[in-house]
């Protein structure tokens, strides 16, 4: 038994020290290797231990397991990454439930009510991880509708879905053996149920929040089946992914200026809500369209002669510019611009101006995913800046672009109450010189909320596609 | 336990909140693939189940080793982005577009 502990605590050591490592850029990558290590170092251990190496179906299923996962991570592309995280947490808490069950059918010892109720704790929170992820998976994969569900009970619904299963939880273990195996189909159907109605209820740009929410949950659900199996590692490790999670819901919702609560309900104030349907609707057919670079796009023929001039316009801002501020959002990446924003960028910095660009924290569909997103074609991190630092040096800016960003730089943000959006930090893009901007439309963002960037008279507006249009303002550049 | 808990929770909070938000991805990604820990549990318990649970123990295995296997590769194939500031190395993998 000690020595299972002392071994535990080194492996714990090495996915410390993993994400350690992971606070800079340039030895992250050491960082998750270590942690792969220690992580394939627990596994070899615990083949030692149980002594399970010898069957042939032991490594059948191991195996499956590692090419459905080799497989999945290696075809994902980028901005598919939060529907893939999403899903592979299902599937640890799914594994987590699983192994809980099993536990308690095994048991046979003293504790036995200490064990029945971490196992049945671990089914209740593994399957909400499962169900809410599999749906917030598919919503992101555009699988299912990325509008909020809602009806009018909703909420109570989902509450006692959550009240009956906790107290089915908590009680059952209390009776033993066939009672308890009873409740399970019971627990499962209910925080089953609840995972999913969680998951519905969360529209398109709230899945960072979901995501992290989960992902600690996933966390949870594995520290709790440790207790059920009496494994120290999955206790330690499980307790480090659940406060890990914690952290970054906390972040996100910060910066969202929306408490947990509010997100996991959907919570909309009702004069937003109708407008945020039609244009949650737009944004989704929006988006379809500009996946599909092939189609002609059905707008109006003036908006081309006046994109053109928009462009040139755009193209004397930038070239006067000795500081440049570009602001991507998640629809640079879904209109795949990044590319063309890169030539862009450094264009203009042989031609001797500073460019930097900002990141929203909420920017994208996970925490960070900007950041990725631009990363995959070869955008210097380091030309990366979070909001706070740069929020400042907007108003010594002479040229800002914004592409595919909407509501992080809705200066209604601040000056509305009672919007999705109001109180949330923006970008001040509006204290620079110039502003280009380079959306789709000027339809309001997922909040619903109309842009008041857009009234602003030092704003040049490109509407389109971006990535043809970036691709014309560069050879306007080059010129 | 109790203890125990707690330390990791505390050392958890001290390295994570340290971690740049350029990285929170990679980040989430990682603690994700992580919690595929649950693969050590799902190991012991298939050890220990007569043949009537192997199927459910084995199904607990499949499902943690895509986590773990699934998670810690995506990581690393965003992690070697962060790395390279040359775009001409970049893995034509990783544009698939192109």
């Amino acid at each position: 038994m000690a020595i299972d502990i002392i071994f535990g605590i080194i492996i714990i050591i090495g996915f410390l020290l993993g994400i350690k490592l992971m606070q800079s850029p340039n030895t992250a990558v050491w960082g998750n290797r270590l942690g792969a290590l220690s992580m394939g170092a627990g596994f070899i251990f615990s083949l030692i231990r149980f002594q399970v190496a010898g069957e042939i179906l032991f490594w059948v299923f191991v195996i499956i397991g590692a090419l459905i996962g080799l497989m999945l991570a290696r075809k994902v592309k980028m901005i598919q990454m939060p529907q893939t995280v999403a899903f592979f947490n299902g599937s640890g808490g799914a594994a987590s439930a699983a192994v809980a069950v099993t536990a308690a059918l095994l048991y046979s010892g003293e504790d036995i009510v200490a064990v029945f109720l971490s196992s049945a704790i671990a089914l209740a929170i593994g399957t909400t991880t499962f169900f809410g992820s599999i749906i917030a998976s598919g919503k992101l994969q555009g699988l299912i509708s990325q509008d909020v569900l809602s009806f009018k009970s909703l909420n109570q619904l989902s509450l006692t879905l959550v009240v009956a299963g906790a107290v089915l939880a908590l009680i059952s273990p209390l009776f033993q053996g066939q009672i308890f195996i009873l409740s399970w189909p019971f627990i499962t159907i209910f925080f089953a149920l609840y995972g999913v109605l969680m998951a519905m209820r969360v529209g398109g740009a709230d899945m960072p929040v979901l995501i992290s929410f989960l992902n600690s949950l996933s966390g949870i659900a594995a520290a709790i089946s440790g207790l059920a199996v009496r494994e120290v590692i999955l206790v330690g490790t499980g307790a480090l992914v659940g406060v890990a999670g914690l952290i970054l819901t906390g972040i996100m919702c910060t910066a969202m200026n929306r408490s947990l609560a509010q997100v996991l309900s959907g919570l909309k104030p009702a004069s937003a809500h109708e407008t945020s349907d039609v244009s949650s609707d737009e944004s989704i057919v929006a988006e379809k369209e500009t996946a599909d670079p092939g189609e002609t796009k059905s707008t109006e023929p003036e908006e081309t002669e006046d994109s053109l001039s928009a462009s040139q316009k755009a193209k004397e801002i930038l070239l006067k510019a000795k500081k440049t501020i570009v602001v991507p959002g998640y629809g640079l990446a879904v209109a795949q611009a990044q590319m063309e924003l890169k030539s862009i960028i450094d264009l203009l910095e042989e031609e001797g101006a500073e460019v930097k660009l900002a990141i929203h924290p909420v920017a994208g569909r996970m925490p960070g995913h900007m950041n990725v997103l631009l990363a995959e074609v070869g955008i210097d991190h380091e030309k990366l800046w979070e909001m706070d630092s740069i929020n400042p040096e907007f108003n010594e800016t002479d040229a800002v672009i914004v592409v595919g960003a909407c509501d992080v730089v809705n200066p209604a943000a601040s000056t509305s109450t009672g919007t999705p959006i109001s109180g949330m930090p923006i970008l001040e893009v509006n204290k620079a010189k110039n502003v280009i901007v380079c959306n789709l439309d000027d339809s309001p963002g997922y909040s619903g909320v109309p842009n008041t960037l857009y009234e602003a008279e030092n704003i040049t507006a490109i509407w389109g596609d971006a990535k043809e249009n970036l691709d014309h303002l560069y050879s306007l550049l080059k010129e | 336990m109790l203890i125990f808990l707690a330390t990791a929770s505390i050392l958890g909070y001290i390295t994570i909140s340290r971690v740049p938000p350029l990285l929170h991805t990679p980040l989430m990604s990682g603690m994700n693939a992580l919690s595929g820990v649950t693969l050590i549990g799902a190991v012991s318990v298939y050890a220990t189940s007569p043949p009537e649970f192997k199927s459910l123990a084995g199904l607990a295995l499949i499902l943690a080793m895509i986590n773990v296997v699934g998670g810690f590769y995506v990581t690393e194939r965003m992690l070697k982005m962060f790395k390279k500031k040359d775009p001409e190395t970049l893995d034509k993998e990783q544009i698939p577009w192109q």
